[in-house]
């Protein structure tokens, strides 16, 4: 009792794989409801809109959105090869494919900041006066595509932020062969992000 | 806690991941091209067809839920069910008013 | 089970340094605000917990005079809508939905299932830094900015968005408490899949612990619907984006959907834990195997399941289509089922059972008796036709209250009595504690109980004045209410005393077989020296 005593962290919970993993499943599954709600609110305005929100769709660049679309599944393929590469004991390997997956996630961002940045440019933001003469129906197309690729893009960051915690500890051998639940985490984190991309791609850009 | 993990470690081949990425890149290829041809009303529901066939290619195989414990694929079915019933509830409102 | 028990501490066993006095890295105040031992962060949580619910029901009774009378009392129409409410958001989010889970959850459930701790203590702590950063921002909202925050607990739009009140503010202190929320579901569902102690199988823990794990999912599946959905009131009231607005083509009715989709099921995760809670006292007390094992775990999980489909409910005169409004209503109708089911398991535990009556026997009965209450007043009001009357009447007032406050709030004092002289090691006074219970009883039916005769005859809920008909019932609940406070600072008094000052409790005092039981008051750090291995299943008395 006493030489446990001298710390608080219980050192005595043997690593269990298996359940950290399962919590991240579970927070998986209240990502998915966040965005589930989001979704709702998506497939009733959109029910009640209809021709608003094919006529706001026009405005999205599909080409912008299907590069960006190649781009997640392509760094969502590479993070998950990263995982076998440590398994196989193969380090660098595992390192460059995240560099990689976390390049082709910024270029992400980058891309979105440019549409963002276009439809500043046209006044078609919140608020603006050339949305709000564009009716409720567009608008409401607006404030679920800013509101719902902005919390997307808000879980990019967080995604890659996670996986450059995980790199830095394969660097230092502390995630290791034998010893890689937290980068199946993180990719299991980044494939969220990827899954949910699947569905607003469609849902926003793919409307005519 | 006597539950030892990982009693057979199971390795993704590259092979496999570089097909399912092909698959992905295809079937992105075909919500765009669809979006071409005019199909109506029943555009929506081919590109939400599209989509549920890529992520459940994500699911089973980029996040392993093929080869892992059997728990975490009957978790996701629970919850997707769940999901797609309160959408499901949701709409009997919204499709008799 | 107890046999398992019995040999592990046969000889006289050695007092060891409980979690209450252990040597830790950090001293005196850090050694608790950094803590990582779930029974510290239990306390963390508890005395959180009690200063809300003090402060809660101390606006409860100034809100109870100011209806006294008609007309006004002690306070003007907008500090009486901001009270309102503060009462609301205080009770709902950081009592009763944290409660029992935060406090005796963390407190037994590790012990229960033979675990040394949680599966993950950091997070845990981190819940509650979460719960208390909610809760700060939540009161700050009362101070800053352009006036408390007024329209209720709900935040429905369109008011909540175009009130000048402090709303925003309030929203995102809920935000961080259903974050807090979800981060304990998700930790305890982690705890019962992995770190059951070896022969712990699935039909052997005990029923509190079930109750928390169909409580988990709940948390975890529910809670991101209201969080997101309070984001959206935030973000429309900074950014004049027109999610619910009408004047943007939002829809309303939409916030109520997604609202009730989280906060019909929030009355689960406050009341799952609360029927886990009697479903261990009620065997104690009797001395008797609990009566349907499998049935009460099955209800739990089918409550929690059917409840995730009834949110309408709360919807019947929103502007919902008929059709919406009677498959609401049907699958209402069907929670109540599982919910019976439990209620006839206790009664058929305790039929023959050595009875003891011990304060928290007194608790559990008072919990049943006013579970049902709330039960059957549900039922009048989950049919559409009554609810059209009696919807937005203090009606509705009394039957949550009966469910939530006679529900969870018994089943709280109840598992706080049953568990205090394992939490502390010591014992309250017996008579003291009874006679808390009848005031808080008796005080608690004269409150809440004219409410439905009040709702009944008409009187529309969260109005500041009301007409002279509706006098007597008013005053008598108003006199209600300090018959309750009475039995609430009673208990507290003797609880405070007896925690230095009250007998040394044993390891055992109620008689009980859970694991919890089988070790040491208060309990040691690591909660067992050596994990136990279950060979039986949980409530066999000899
Ligand atoms: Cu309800």
């Amino acid at each position: 009792m006493s030489d446990h005593s001298a710390t608080q962290s219980h050192g005595l919970v043997h690593r269990d794989d298996e359940g950290s993993k399962l919590g991240m499943w579970l927070f998986i599954f209240t990502e998915i409801l966040l965005f589930g709600a989001l979704f709702i609110v998506y497939s009733v305005y959109r029910f009640k809109n209809q021709d608003a929100f094919h006529a706001a769709a026009l405005n999205l660049d599909t080409v912008i959105g299907t590069v960006n679309t190649v781009i997640l599944i392509v760094s969502s393929a590479t993070i998950a090869m990263s995982i076998s590469a440590l398994q196989q004991k193969n380090k660098k390997l595992a390192i460059t494919l995240m560099v990689i997956t976390l390049v082709l996630a910024f270029s992400f961002l980058v891309n979105k900041y440019f549409e963002w940045g276009a439809k500043f440019h046209h006044g078609l933001y919140p608020g603006a006066e050339h949305l709000m003469s564009l009716g409720h129906g567009q608008n409401q197309f607006f404030f679920l595509y800013f509101f719902m690729t902005g919390l997307h893009a808000f879980h990019v960051i967080v995604g890659m932020g996670f996986i450059i915690f995980v790199m830095r500890q394969v660097m230092r051998d502390e995630l290791t062969y034998n010893n890689y639940t937290r980068l199946e985490n993180a990719g299991l984190y980044w494939h969220l992000v990827d899954l949910i991309w699947i569905y607003l791609f469609p849902l926003f850009y793919l409307i005519h | 806690m006597s539950h030892d993990t990982h009693e057979e470690v199971h390795i993704t081949p590259y092979s496999t991941y570089i097909i399912i990425l092909a698959l992905l890149l295809v079937l992105t290829a075909i919500t765009v091209g669809v979006t071409v041809i005019h199909l109506g009303t029943f555009s929506v529901a081919v590109a939400l067809f599209v989509a549920t066939i890529k992520g459940t290619l994500v699911l089973l195989y980029f996040m392993h839920l093929k080869f892992d414990n059997k728990l975490f694929l009957g978790l996701v079915a629970i919850v997707f069910a769940v999901y797609t019933a309160v959408i499901a509830i949701t709409f009997i409102d919204y499709l008799s008013r | 089970m107890s046999e398992t028990v019995l040999k592990a501490g046969s000889a006289e066993p050695q007092y060891q340094p409980s979690y209450l006095e252990m040597e830790t890295k950090h001293k005196g105040i850090l050694s608790w605000i950094l803590a990582t031992d779930h029974k510290r962060i239990a306390q963390l949580y508890f005395f959180s917990m009690m200063t809300m619910f003090l402060i809660g029901a101390l606006i409860g009774v100034l809100i109870r005079i100011e209806l006294m009378a008609p007309g006004r009392t002690i306070m003007d129409a907008q500090t009486y809508n901001g009270f309102f409410t503060l009462h609301g958001i205080i009770m709902i989010f950081m009592f009763v939905i944290p409660g029992l889970p935060a406090v005796f959850g963390n407190f037994v459930m590790p012990i229960m299932i033979g675990a040394k701790d949680v599966a993950f203590p950091r997070v845990n702590l981190l819940s509650w830094y979460l719960y208390v950063i909610g809760g700060i921002i939540v009161l700050t909202s009362q101070f800053v900015g352009s006036g408390p925050p007024d329209g209720g607990w709900t935040f429905y739009a369109p008011y909540s968005v175009k009130s000048a009140a402090n709303i925003g503010m309030a929203a995102m202190g809920a935000f961080f408490l259903g974050f807090s929320s979800i981060l304990t579901g998700l930790n305890f569902l982690v705890t019962i899949h992995r770190m059951r102690a070896p022969g712990m199988s699935w039909d052997r823990i005990p029923l509190f612990v079930w109750s928390l794990y169909a409580t988990g999912w709940i948390q975890i599946l529910a809670t991101p619907v209201i969080g997101i959905t309070l984001v959206l009131i935030v973000f429309e009231r900074v950014f004049q984006l027109g999610f619910f607005d009408p004047a943007f083509g939002g829809d309303p009715i939409l916030y109520q959907h997604l609202f009730w989709i989280y906060s019909h099921p929030a009355v689960y995760v406050m009341i799952l834990p609360a029927m886990g809670a009697i479903s261990e006292i009620i065997p104690t007390f009797a001395q008797r195997t609990i009566f349907g094992y499998k049935a009460i775990v099955a209800s739990s999980l089918l409550i929690a399941f059917v409840g995730y489909f009834v949110w309408g409910h709360h919807m019947y005169t929103s502007g919902m289509s008929d059709t919406a409004k009677w498959v609401f209503s049907f699958i209402t109708f069907l929670v109540a089922i599982p919910s019976a089911i439990k209620v006839f398991n206790w009664v058929a535990t305790l039929y023959k059972g050595s009875i003891n009556i011990q304060p928290p026997l007194l608790y559990a009965v008072a919990f049943m008796f006013t579970f049902m209450i709330g039960g059957f007043t549900g039922l009048i009001i989950g049919a559409v036709a009554q609810d059209i009357h009696l919807h937005d009447t203090t009606f509705i007032v009394g039957h949550f209250h009966y469910i939530v406050f006679g529900g969870t709030g018994f089943a709280f004092f109840g598992a706080l009595h049953y568990w205090y002289p394992k939490m502390y090691g010591r014992m309250y006074n017996i008579k003291l504690a009874n006679i808390a219970w009848g005031l808080f009883f008796f005080g608690f039916n004269v409150l809440y109980f004219p409410m439905f005769v009040a709702g009944y005859m008409g009187m529309p809920r969260r109005y500041f004045d009301y007409l002279p008909e509706f006098y007597i019932p008013n005053l008598i609940s108003t006199m209600g209410s300090w018959f309750l406070y009475a039995g609430i600072i009673l208990m507290i008094y003797n609880l405070v005393k007896s925690r230095k000052t009250g007998a040394i409790a044993p390891a055992n005092p109620w008689h009980g077989v859970t694991l919890e039981w089988s070790i040491q008051s208060p309990p040691t750090y690591e909660n067992f020296d050596e994990i136990p291995v279950v060979k039986d299943g949980p409530y066999k008395f000899k």
